[in-house]
């Protein structure tokens, strides 16, 4: 067995409402949506008109520059209605769920005797291309042209993280068909990562065909930029493919039955929630039915995904991220405290040894909240990012970088290998409450369009 | 919270389109010295630490407390040393207060009002770094300063040190240094030489006869061995450490500093590299003078130029601030070094000025962007290295 790769540098953040081992079935849904947001640089083209009928697998929009990535209804239904937001942008594509679950059929076979183009075919077809992002600028992977290597990260140290061992406990056998598929996709090698702090009997150790590579150490440890970074690093020019686990489940049932699975595990996690637990339920939905009875009084904020990378959604009418496996639900922090700069701060969480609780209670876990806890500053302090990104990057010469432009400084201090999750905890630990990861994505964007046009 | 209830009413007249418009600046600088603002975080990250640059800063002022109380003593003490009046140990500081408050004040009042002015302008939030430069300017001034000079040197300090390059975060130089090294080159006489460090002196009346407030290290300028206080008794090196001798209002007394540094260290707040470093490239310049003394001077031992002059201040408050520092982890060890190191030097070759500190300081903040440059062309090169060498498998 390899050894574990020890990550030193990072930061767990310790917080109340991790979800108890348990799964509960996810009460059915009216509506589910795809939002095109999930995906960086996707412009939609919509598909059937509104009220036409689908099934699940049904083609119900597109990538206008790449027509052949299609995005496909998770329920079977009629198109219910497009969302639109700010200049018209397509924010939600809605269907109205009818409850039969008819299915769209596609290629069934062992990938291992199809051919790469049957199997991208038939990811393409299916709507399961686009759980496939690629490294840099983590957009769906082109459809054209091979990665290097695949990079499966099978675990999660972000706060409050579902436990993918648990969740995935009875897919080993889809993971395995979901695997064999995708090592058609690439002559490089297929990348699995294990917590390594775990003893090596774990749900994914034997999964065969893969290299399976250990990680250990504190958050980003489980992302898969920081793995990426130490097996196969990214240069220029190189791209990586990365696929999250319940999709390499997804892909596998694909390969195994002919039809497209939209089922997913999320966790639903966070202090403001009653009873934090696992859902079974399907990608995009409502998240209406899931916080039934669960959410405390107060105001809260709602968000698809973790704390560190996720998207804010409306608790009644709001819809899941496609690609997300977490719920998190925190107080909204919109109150003013008094003289809160110089008090203690025995219930606070900070990486700066200036609060009473680093000192007190270093294992505490906090509820936390969506504060700034100060406003937006110049950058003053130094040596704060990179004792939390373990990667030999410069964060602040890399920000500033992209702050005026600079396309060639950019891609040598290493952009290429930088998703806005791996700077995340830059951005929470920043004194000067710099939005960090909205400015990698600047910087990603402008190396895109400068790359890619 | 009435309080609370009172900023909400009176806000709106300071916003956009309100009477006071004009004030918004300085209304949003004492709202938030008040309350931390409700705002949320809106991206992707959802949470933020609970720490913010008051607070940091905040930590420096009060780790520069001790150095503070110790010089309003001292200042008493010298006083009436100086009068031959034997005195209590609260009339020192009593006498030491009230010489000390009216600088800080000035400071304060002439920077804060610059600072709000260019937010107001900027339709910028007031920066907290003059938190900071406010309480750094007094403490590095002689006790006999006039006031306005104080005022003249802020106004230097934070216009051409600061804000023209565009405010707190972005200037090159250290802005308390840049108010010290302006009073010393624009007035001299002020700044240097046996009188201005003990309150009374320069003026005369009632000093005790043949009373001298030269500092020890403008002693050892002139080459002697045994350092004088003002009565004509030997100094110790105690006298050294614990700071009863001549000198800048905060800079005498190294414990003091060393309890500010052992806040800044504990806290995280400043670079315990930087800090570390400086007294290790003094340490070593300091000795390598004393293997090859020719006078009194390189023959001081190196550890006593450690604790004297600015030495320890500018080490602990002044080679900290993290803006005019190299930005790299790596040059923090450089550039630390480097300062004590030059500083020692200076310090003893040249003949013109036996404090070689604030020109180190000021020095290596001009040079600090080229090591970081350094050091990150290096980390540029590493990554082409490696991409080179996957090329070429």
């Amino acid at each position: 067995m390899a050894e574990v790769i020890k990550i030193k540098k990072g930061l767990d953040i310790k917080m109340n409402g991790q979800a108890e081992l348990i799964y509960v079935k996810a009460p059915r849904a009216k509506t589910y949506a795809i939002k095109p947001g999930d995906w960086h640089g996707l412009t939609p083209k919509i598909i059937p008109k509104l009220c036409d009928e689908v099934k699940v697998g049904t083609p119900i929009f597109y990538d206008k520059y790449h027509p052949e990535i299609k995005f496909c209804s998770p329920v079977s239904g009629i198109l219910s209605s497009i969302n639109r937001g700010e200049r018209r942008r397509i924010i939600e594509v809605v269907v109205e769920d009818n409850g039969k679950d008819t299915a769209e059929t596609f290629l069934q076979g062992d990938p291992s005797e199809l051919k790469r183009e049957q199997i991208v075919e038939n990811l393409l077809n299916s709507g399961l291309w686009p759980t496939i992002k690629q490294r840099p600028y983590s957009t769906i992977a082109k459809t054209d042209g091979q990665p290097k290597s695949i990079f499966i990260s099978a675990f999660d140290t972000s706060p409050l993280a579902p436990d993918f061992d648990f969740l995935l406990k009875d897919s080993e056998e889809d993971f395995q068909w979901g695997v064999n598929a995708l090592k058609r996709l690439t002559e490089g090698k297929v990348h699995l990562n294990l917590d390594g702090r775990y003893p090596s009997v774990r749900t994914l150790s034997n999964i065969k065909g893969v290299e399976i590579n250990r990680f250990s150490g504190p958050h980003p440890a489980g992302n898969v930029g920081v793995q990426i970074y130490n097996l196969d690093p990214i240069n220029k020019g190189d791209v990586v493919w990365v696929v999250q686990p319940q999709d390499v489940v997804a892909i596998g049932r694909l390969f195994k039955t002919g039809k497209y699975d939209p089922s997913v595990v999320v966790a639903l996690t966070g202090a403001r929630v009653e009873k934090p637990q696992y859902y079974k339920t399907i990608r995009g939905t409502e998240v209406a039915p899931l916080l039934e009875k669960q959410l405390k009084e107060g105001t809260n904020r709602v968000i698809s995904g973790n704390v560190l990378n996720g998207t804010s959604i409306d608790a009644g009418t709001g819809y899941v991220g496609f690609l997300d496996s977490q719920i998190t639900v925190i107080t909204e922090g919109n109150y003013y405290e008094l003289f809160g700069w110089i008090l203690p701060g025995f219930k606070k969480m900070s990486v700066s040894r200036s609060f009473a609780s680093t000192w007190l209670t270093p294992n505490r876990k906090f509820d936390m909240d969506t504060n700034y806890h100060g406003g937006e500053r110049a950058f003053v302090m130094t040596g704060e990012y990179e004792k939390v990104l373990p990667m030999d990057i410069y964060p602040m010469q890399l920000l500033k970088a992209i702050l005026v432009n600079d396309i060639d400084k950019m891609e040598q201090l290493g952009i290429y290998e930088l998703d806005e999750e791996d700077m995340a905890l830059c951005e929470f630990v920043c004194t000067s409450k710099t939005p960090v990861t909205k400015i990698l994505r600047e910087g990603l964007k402008a190396m895109r369009k400068e790359m890619e046009d | 919270m009435s309080l609370r209830r009172f900023v909400d009413k009176v806000k709106p007249s300071f916003e956009e389109g309100g009477k006071l418009h004009i004030f918004l600046a300085g209304f949003e600088a004492i709202e938030t010295f008040f309350f931390v603002p409700n705002q949320v975080t809106k991206g992707r990250v959802h949470i933020k630490d609970a720490n913010d640059m008051k607070r940091s800063l905040i930590i420096v002022l009060i780790a520069m407390v001790p150095a503070l109380l110790f010089g309003i003593w001292n200042t008493g003490f010298h006083h009436f040393q100086a009068l031959g009046i034997e005195a209590g140990f609260w009339e020192m500081v009593w006498f030491g207060f009230l010489k000390i408050l009216p600088i800080i004040i000035v400071s304060y009042v002439v920077g804060l009002g610059i600072e709000i002015a260019f937010a107001q302008m900027r339709n910028e939030e007031v920066a907290e770094g003059y938190f900071v430069s406010g309480m750094l300017i007094p403490l590095v001034m002689p006790a006999d300063v006039p006031l306005w000079m104080v005022a003249v040197a802020t106004v230097f300090a934070v216009v051409i040190g600061k804000e023209v390059f565009g405010g707190t975060g972005m200037n090159i130089l250290n802005p308390a240094l840049v108010a010290r090294a302006f009073l010393f080159f624009a007035y001299p006489s002020h700044m240097s030489g046996d009188k201005v460090w003990i309150a009374g002196l320069s003026d005369g009346t009632g000093i005790v006869d043949g009373y001298s407030g030269a500092t020890i290290l403008g002693q050892a300028a002139s080459n002697t061995s045994n350092f004088l206080n003002g009565l004509g008794e030997a100094y110790t090196s105690m006298d050294m450490f614990l700071g009863t001798i001549p000198g800048s209002i905060g800079e005498t007394s190294t414990l003091a500093i060393l309890i500010g540094a052992a806040i800044l260290i504990l806290t995280g707040v400043a670079s315990w590299k930087v800090i570390f470093s400086v007294f290790a490239g003094g340490a070593i310049m300091g000795l390598i003078l004393n293997l090859f003394a020719v006078n009194e001077f390189m023959a001081l031992p190196f550890w006593e130029h450690l604790l004297l002059g600015g030495f320890a201040f500018g080490a602990v408050f002044m080679a900290t601030d993290p803006v005019t520092a190299t930005q790299t982890e790596k040059g923090k060890w450089i550039y630390g070094f480097l300062i004590g190191f030059l500083a020692i030097l200076i310090r003893v070759l040249n003949p013109a000025y036996p404090e070689g500190v604030m020109m180190a300081i000021l020095l290596m903040n001009v040079f600090a962007p080229l090591i970081d440059y350094y050091i990150v062309e290096a980390n540029i090169k590493k990554r082409l290295k490696r991409a080179k060498v996957v090329a070429n498998q």
